[in-house]
């Protein structure tokens, strides 16, 4: 039997299991959004294409599980561009699908026409134009596949008006074949033997583990390997939980707004053990005074990754968790020295995360500690970006991986909200956060209205000083305090969470943080939305300014 | 320093897209680029020549290989190979300056293609050096239009560049 483009692609996607589908209709995916209307899949009504987008990389990063997304050709396409190319900077697994004008109408700026194959070719691991029916199945296929093995990362698929409507059967391929890729997954041999030779050696050695330790699902063996050798772990902002942040060995995270013991430790290690990580700018702040005198052992998937940003000692490639059991079983004892563990504890007692608690008003950190108090560490979060991202970062004590959900390479304001949806529809029984400012909730604030619809009780929490705060911050500290447009004024968001039908609620007084958390708590039917009124002054702390290195780093 | 890249792709239309946005988006100096379908009509190759340090073209072969669409990046600078380029050259030639340009002719091994009233177009191939030569040896008599292909190259004897011959670069754990 024959069956239309656009069933199709509903049938295709039962077969891969999906779940849930975050989309906004539109002319040219009308035939898409019928065959789902008598499909047994989940749509989920966003209320702008990015948040389409956010969601589904919520939804994926909170689960494993590809996420898909549907918009309309245009405008629709253009508007998941920001959401694509977050999930392409932080290797989220993401099917996008995209209506486009019928392949007669395609290049003669038709009505609602844009490039949007041509458009997302930087910023999509691999994309598509589909201009026969007959190539339906292998393509869709071919997406999951590549979206979700390897290096993850979002495909795009450009779905012609007239090809969703042609019919072709439906012979949906078994295997992709795709001879041009081929990830490598095992380490090679020999540099496992130099690797375990390496830890073996070490003496101060130190675990660093990124976005693709989560990925490959590596927490259970790295946390074995960081027990059997007493080495100390930090995270990346993408790796963050992959490790419980209240082990004896945890570092927490390093960076720019590291804590001063994970970037002390990173400093003065022999050994860094990098673990699915791409040494970001900022990690490394500056690349050529990174570790200065350790060897460096970097793990990833994706070979263009190594040597890329630092030098590398003992390169290895492929998949981290597989990896790590492998030279796992080539071990001979070995650790850290008594005097590494006793230098990092001294230093943990000495730059311990701070803050100047206590009084009025509001600390933004008071707060985000109260969530991880409330919670237990075992909430999802999700963050937007500026100084909210970075707070959240440095003092939610995450427990577990896969458990906070943050856009850390492209750093985009307004994937919080959207993140979180999808994070609630893929883990419904949890406890979900967005730790947000008052600037990055503005951006896709309209998604209230979403989870509302779903009756999705995640919880926002603006922490509201009425500025682009890490904006102010850096123009307080690098521009002299001329504050160009930094100071951003807000709605009445108690109103505005009610008129789209949340809860809102404002606390002015650091006594009442604790009270509105336990009554966001108890809310399951909706949305919860806290306006922390909180010091506007505030600075995140400890920084490493741009450019500059550990020595230079700026304390409150 | 230049390195020639021979690289098998997949003979999809978007490909050199692909290939010439990666290049231009990490900023990697393409010398030129040659593209022409092979033996087996599913797989384009491409020669390109790049001109970048070491360290660089390492990355560029990794980034390459990432590409989907890409089956196999060989860098064969270092080795036996047999490299062309083709030109054409129209050159200012009146009467009595014919002879002479076709003495030259003569002397590279090229060949007269077109003969126009007052114009000789000129096709030549030949490794760059010869196209070089070729071209300074005519700019004396005027040259009026020049188009010129990029560079293609085969390695020499039963050394083969092929989709068959395990497809990974090298190995993927160097740097």
């Amino acid at each position: 039997m024959k069956l239309k483009g656009a069933q199709i692609l509903t049938k295709c996607l039962e077969k891969e299991n999906v779940e849930a589908i975050f989309g906004y209709p539109g002319g040219a995916v009308l035939d898409i959004y019928d065959a789902l209307y008598e499909s047994q899949l989940n749509h989920y009504l966003v209320r702008h294409e990015q948040g389409a987008a956010h969601a589904a990389d919520g939804y994926a990063r909170a689960t494993g599980k590809p996420g898909v997304c549907i918009a309309t050709s245009g405008p629709g396409g253009t508007n998941l561009v920001t959401g694509l190319a977050s999930a392409y900077m932080d290797s989220v697994p993401l099917i996008a699908f995209t209506g486009q004008v019928a392949t007669t109408m395609l290049g003669r700026d038709s009505f609602q026409e844009a490039d949007i194959y041509g458009i997302t070719l930087p910023i999509t691991k691999h994309n598509f134009l589909v201009k026969d029916v007959r190539d339906m199945p292998r393509v869709i296929k071919e997406s999951f596949h590549l979206a979700t093995t390897g290096r993850p990362g979002p495909v795009l698929i450009d779905l012609p008006k007239d090809v969703c409507q042609k019919r072709a059967a439906l012979n949906y391929p078994e295997k992709p074949q795709l001879r041009g890729y081929r990830p490598v997954l095992d380490g090679h041999p020999l540099k496992i033997e130099e690797a375990a030779a390496a830890i073996t050696a070490a003496h101060r050695p130190v675990i660093c583990a990124g976005g693709g330790a989560i990925t490959s699902g590596s927490s259970a063996a790295l946390r074995q390997l960081a027990e059997l050798c007493s080495i100390p772990v930090t995270t990346t902002l993408m790796g963050k939980g992959v490790f419980p942040e209240n082990h004896p060995l945890s570092l927490g995270m390093l960076g720019m707004h590291g804590t001063r013991y994970a970037n002390y430790a990173v400093n003065e290690c022999d050994l860094l053990i990098a673990l699915g990580v791409r040494f970001s700018d900022r990690v490394t702040v500056r690349t050529d005074a990174f570790a200065p005198g350790a060897k460096i052992l970097h793990i990833d998937i994706d070979p263009a990754e190594i040597g890329k940003n630092v030098r590398v000692d003992i390169p290895i490639v492929g998949d981290v968790r597989r990896v790590l059991e492998q030279i796992y079983r080539q071990l001979e004892g070995g650790g850290a020295s008594e005097g590494w563990l006793s230098r990092i504890e001294e230093w943990k007692k000495e730059y311990p995360l701070k803050y100047n608690g206590g009084g009025d008003p509001i600390k933004p950190q008071y707060v985000i500690e109260e969530i991880g108090r409330i919670t237990g560490g075992n909430a999802v979060i999700t963050t937007e970006v500026g100084q909210n991202q970075m707070w959240a970062a440095q003092f939610y004590p995450a427990s577990r991986p896969r458990s906070f959900l943050t856009s850390g390479g492209l750093g985009t304001m307004g994937f919080g909200l959207p993140a979180a949806i999808g994070a609630q529809i893929g883990r419904p029984g949890e406890t979900v956060f967005n730790i947000a400012g008052d600037g990055s909730i503005q951006m896709n604030i309209q998604e209230l209205s979403t989870a509302v619809t779903y009756r999705l009780p995640l919880k926002v929490a603006v922490l509201n000083n009425g500025y682009l705060g890490m904006v102010r911050q850096w123009q307080d500290i690098f521009y002299d305090g001329r504050l160009a447009y930094s100071d951003i004024p807000g709605p009445d968001y108690v109103k505005l969470a009610e008129a789209y039908g949340a809860v809102g609620m404002q606390v002015r007084e650091p006594a009442g943080v604790r009270r509105a958390l336990e009554k966001a708590m108890q809310i399951n039917d909706r949305p919860v939305l806290i306006d922390f009124i909180v010091d506007r002054q505030e600075n995140v702390m400890p920084m490493i300014p741009p450019g500059g290195t550990i020595k230079k780093m700026l304390e409150e | 320093m230049f390195r020639i890249l021979s690289v098998l792709v997949e003979n999809n239309p978007g490909v050199l897209t692909r290939v010439a946005s990666l290049f231009s988006r990490r900023g990697y100096n393409i010398d030129s680029l040659a593209v022409g379908r092979t033996e087996d009509p599913t797989i384009s190759r491409m020669t390109i020549v790049v001109e970048e340090d070491d360290s660089v073209i390492g990355q560029v072969t990794k980034q390459l290989h990432k590409l989907v669409d890409v089956i196999k990046v060989d860098d064969i600078t270092e080795r036996e190979y047999v490299d062309r380029e083709l030109i054409l050259i129209k050159t200012d030639a009146d009467a009595p300056e014919r002879s002479e340009i076709m003495q030259i002719v003569e002397i590279f091994r090229a060949r007269i293609v077109d003969i126009g009233q007052s114009t000789l177009t000129i096709e030549a191939t030949g490794d760059e050096g010869k196209i070089k030569a070729i071209t300074e040896a005519l700019r004396p008599f005027r040259i009026r239009e020049l188009v010129r292909t990029g560079k293609i190259a085969m390695l020499r004897g039963s050394s083969f560049t092929t989709a068959r011959s395990g497809g990974q670069i090298k190995k993927e754990t160097d740097r």
